[in-house]
């Protein structure tokens, strides 16, 4: 089902949660709202789940209008950022509870058997019985997903799925969550702030800041084309070099980069970690070395250039550096943002 | 331009109208029958020969002798009672003890007990087919139908009050407080009075607030123990149901209306006290199901 | 950290003296009766039909109070309308009014020549002197005992499990009854003991308006007062004795039924 957002407006009280949010979403697609708390992002998902009435603007579920559709009848599956499983009610009645008060009637060997292929889906059969008291975080995420799916929904709605869970079980979850979705093959938005989650699992991540998207595309496409400083930097750690424009072009030591479209002027260059490289003779902003921090991954150097700016760069674990010591470092990547 | 988009928000469970108004007006129409209408009515009633005739009521000697006793019963059981609920709450929130959960079983009883049991109860301590009566009656101790029965009586029902809403407060607050204090160097009393006593006072007036009304009130009990002696031995609830009983409906009123003014100026000192945070942590719950012991 | 031996000391001493004391006393006057007179005493026809009137009126007056508490809390907690602070304030009146007040307050709001008492004598309804009156009495002073405790479990209920039961589908009718009523459970079992506790145990206000007609409108906690007028010490001491273990035994009963409703929360 696409799903298809027409200038949402939503205000709460003074506050515009969402200020004219238009989105296509194409049927099957896994796409990412990804943004800063207070971005809006929830609210858009509210908002197509029929939580949220949006102020102005409307909302189709295929070629059907469905603004005005409340949400027990818009045929959503959604789920909660803490899962909202029924405390008083088994694992196996939280996804039978969809069924049960469908307007569609089952009969309850139908409801059984349907609630253990659920089970078996979410890799779940045996617990059942349980109540969600007494299942871990992971185990209440799939319960959650589980019910939302019992219902067959049209789309998949959810809302920060991993952000309750422990840095190991999100990872596996996160895999999981990719594979049913292809298993499936359904409409799925979710909701994250955090963007490894969005670019890991998402086909589609649409950035959005204060109630406006601000970029949207595939993850290569926002990785590697940030439309502006804002996605850049909420993207991941980023180097920050002030620098003039002039006439279409950038200067700084050891690199000249291209401002094609911006006015001369005051600059910022913006560079990952492993945009810079490091040399201890040559060419490059001359810097003395902070700090050296090992990781498994590889090294950062921390340095500091003789304009008193704080730089971080990846380099290779043979290159040792102790505090002190005087290098240069050299952007080989970076993108120029008007300052 | 939609409905909805001026209301904003989807509809909650119970959100439509007929619902809706159907509720309002079921609570509206029974609460103003059973709890407005009654309260109208001893107005009513007390002012029903006119202003003069209810003020001659109240300076009535036996009239006034009944709230002097009201006022000094009051005076007496809710101090002791607020040092009980201190000492209680103190105890049982900064220790742990064997017993704990047990102790605050017993504290609630007087809840669950039947004031008249309680009278019944306390006559066989101090009565003279009681435990202590012979030997108090031989040291010419006078306990029963006289004032320190009274106050006994009207301690053991309100015994609960103070301690039920400071225990859950301070409960919810910790120890953290009160063991930085001490390790800095301040006294007992001193932490108590400078570090706990601020965090708490608003639940402990409203817990005084409270007991005071019910001690002012209490009818059941006390009518056991005081031997109901006119002018003696007669509380304002008392004098109430005598004037009653006496035919005297109009300043068994006069009586009832300074007990409903009381009433209506405790319900005020609740909701201002409630606008202070008092009272969210002692909600009406059974004794064993208090978080008293974890 | 100081001042237990003070603190506990008080606390133990003030138990004894005010609760265990005369609790024990009374106990201990009613097991010196020895079982036979005890049973005589509790088993009399007069005896037993005051359980009858105020075990039935009691409960009357809780089941009034489950269907009209519930409403009360519900329409304090999710509507709002004129007057609705008052409404809530004024809520706490049975518990600020003393009984005696209340009581006579009552029966002349319901008696035959008053405005009310006479529109329901009109429909062949008598409230004053009978059992309904009673009832009546006993549903006032217990009135706040359900709205309060369901009132603060309504305001904390996570407005996301009922947008969750809406999203999977439910009619408002099928979640307030399978995702609401059973999460109010706990708090209204609580309530319903502690109004029906409240009323077993209630005097100053029945006594105005129950008539107290042995055999048909008196209540057992009249008959023990009763009996205490009489100089009947020991039919006073069994009776009474028989109210409290009624009362422990309903504590103990709800502390069960509690446990059951909540047994969801129970970890394994």
């Amino acid at each position: 089902m696409k799903i298809v957002l027409k200038d949402v407006v939503k205000e709460f009280d003074t506050f515009r949660a969402v200020r004219g949010v238009s989105l296509e979403i194409g049927s099957g697609q896994l796409v990412a709202l990804l943004g800063p708390s207070g971005s809006g992002k929830t609210t858009i998902l509210r908002t197509v789940a029929g939580l949220e009435f949006p102020d102005q603007g409307a909302i189709y579920f295929g070629d059907e209008d469905a603004t005005d559709i409340p949400v027990r009848e818009r045929g959503v599956g959604f789920v909660f950022q803490h899962y909202a499983l029924f405390p008083h009610m088994t694992v196996g009645e939280n996804i039978a509870f969809g069924m049960k008060v469908s307007k569609k009637a089952r009969s309850k060997q139908e409801i059984h058997a349907r609630v253990n292929d659920l089970l078996r889906l979410v890799k779940l059969e045996g617990l059942n019985n349980r109540f969600p008291s007494q299942i871990s975080g992971g185990q209440r995420q799939r319960v959650a997903l589980a019910r939302a799916l019992a219902v067959d929904p049209k789309v998949l709605l959810l809302d920060e799925p991993f952000g309750a869970l422990d840095a190991n079980v999100r990872h596996d979850l996160r895999r999981w969550l990719r594979e049913i979705h292809d298993e499936l093959g359904i409409t799925t938005l979710f909701v994250t702030h955090d963007q490894e989650e969005a670019l890991d699992l998402a086909d589609r991540v649409v950035i959005l800041d204060q109630g406006t998207i601000v970029q949207e595309g595939t993850p290569e496409e926002v990785c590697r084309k940030p439309a502006s400083a804002f996605v850049m930097k909420f993207l991941g750690d980023t180097n920050r070099i002030t620098a003039t424009a002039k006439s279409g072009m950038v200067d700084i030591p050891g690199a000249r980069l291209s401002a094609s479209g911006l006015a001369d002027g005051p600059v910022e260059v913006l560079a990952r970690p492993g945009d810079l490289s490091w040399s201890f003779d040559g060419e490059g902003i001359p810097v003395s070395v902070l700090r050296v921090i090992d990781r498994p991954e590889g090294r950062r150097f921390l340095v500091r250039t003789d304009a008193g700016e704080t730089l971080e760069l990846d380099v290779p674990i043979d290159i040792r550096a102790s505090s002190g010591d005087r290098g240069f470092v050299q952007v080989l990547r970076g993108n120029v943002y008007p300052r | 331009m939609k409905s909805h988009r001026i209301a904003g928000q989807p509809p909650r469970v119970g959100d439509s109208a007929v619902v809706r108004r159907l509720l309002i007006a079921l609570v509206l129409i029974f609460g103003t029958l059973l709890v407005l209408a009654p309260l109208l009515v001893i107005f009513a009633q007390a002012f029903s020969l006119g202003l003069e005739h209810f003020t001659t009521t109240i300076a009535n000697p036996d009239t006034r002798h009944a709230i002097y006793l009201t006022v000094v019963t009051a005076l007496l059981a809710v101090p002791i009672n607020t040092m009980f609920g201190i000492a209680a709450a103190w105890a049982i929130t900064k220790f742990d003890f064997p017993g704990k959960r047990f102790l605050l079983i017993v504290i609630e009883i007087p809840f669950s007990v039947s004031p008249i049991v309680a009278g019944v109860a306390y006559l066989f301590v101090y009565g003279l087919q009681g435990l202590f009566g012979p030997a108090l009656q031989a040291a010419d101790i006078k306990i029963l139908f006289a004032l320190p029965g009274i106050v006994l009586a009207s301690m053991f029902v309100t015994a609960p009050f103070v301690a039920r809403e400071l225990i859950p407060l301070m409960q919810a607050q910790g120890r953290e407080l009160e063991e930085a204090a001490t390790s800095l160097g301040a006294s007992g009393w001193r932490t108590f009075l400078t570090v706990t006593l601020p965090n708490i006072r608003w639940a402990l007036l409203y817990g005084v607030v409270l007991c005071n009304a019910r001690v002012m009130g209490e009818f059941g009990a006390v009518s056991v123990v005081s031997g109901k002696i006119r002018g003696q031995t007669n509380t304002l609830p008392l004098h109430v149901e005598l004037l009653y009983h006496d035919y005297n409906t109009v300043g068994a009123f006069a009586a009832a209306s300074i007990l409903t003014v009381l009433a209506l100026f405790t319900i005020i000192a609740k909701v201002l006290l409630e606008r202070q945070g008092a009272g969210r942590a002692g909600r009406p719950t059974l004794a064993a199901n208090k978080g008293g012991t974890q | 950290m100081p001042g237990f031996p003070l603190s506990l000391g008080i606390t133990l001493f003030y138990v004894t003296l005010i609760i265990a004391l005369p609790i024990g006393a009374l106990i201990f006057k009613a097991a010196s009766l020895g079982p036979e007179e005890y049973w005589r005493i509790v088993s009399s026809p007069r005896a037993v039909a005051s359980y009858r009137v105020t075990i039935l009126s009691a409960l009357g007056a809780t089941l009034t109070n489950l269907v009209f508490g519930l409403a009360l809390a519900w329409v304090l907690v999710r509507y709002d309308f004129p007057g609705k602070r008052f409404v809530d304030a004024i809520v706490d009146l049975p518990f600020a009014l003393p009984t005696s007040v209340a009581g006579i307050a009552l029966t002349a709001l319901f008696a035959q020549n008053s405005w009310l008492g006479s529109a329901l004598a009109s429909i062949g309804v008598t409230v004053v002197y009978t059992p309904l009156g009673i009832m009546i009495a006993m549903f006032f002073t217990s009135l706040p005992f359900v709205v309060r405790t369901v009132q603060p479990v309504l305001e904390d209920l996570d407005p996301a499990l009922e947008e969750a039961a809406q999203s999977l589908g439910g009619s408002d009718w099928s979640i307030f009854r399978m995702v609401i009523l059973p999460l109010l459970t706990p708090a209204l079992l609580a309530g319903l003991s502690l109004s029906f506790a409240r009323s077993l145990g209630e005097f100053g206000a029945v006594i105005f308006i129950a008539g107290n007609r042995p055999n048909s409108t008196e209540i057992t906690s009249l008959l023990a007062f009763i009996r205490l007028e009489e100089y009947n010490y020991q039919a006073a001491a069994a009776i009474a004795s028989t109210m409290l273990f009624a009362a422990f035994v309903m504590l103990a009963v709800t502390n069960f039924l509690q446990a059951r409703a909540l047994r969801y929360t129970a970890r394994d």
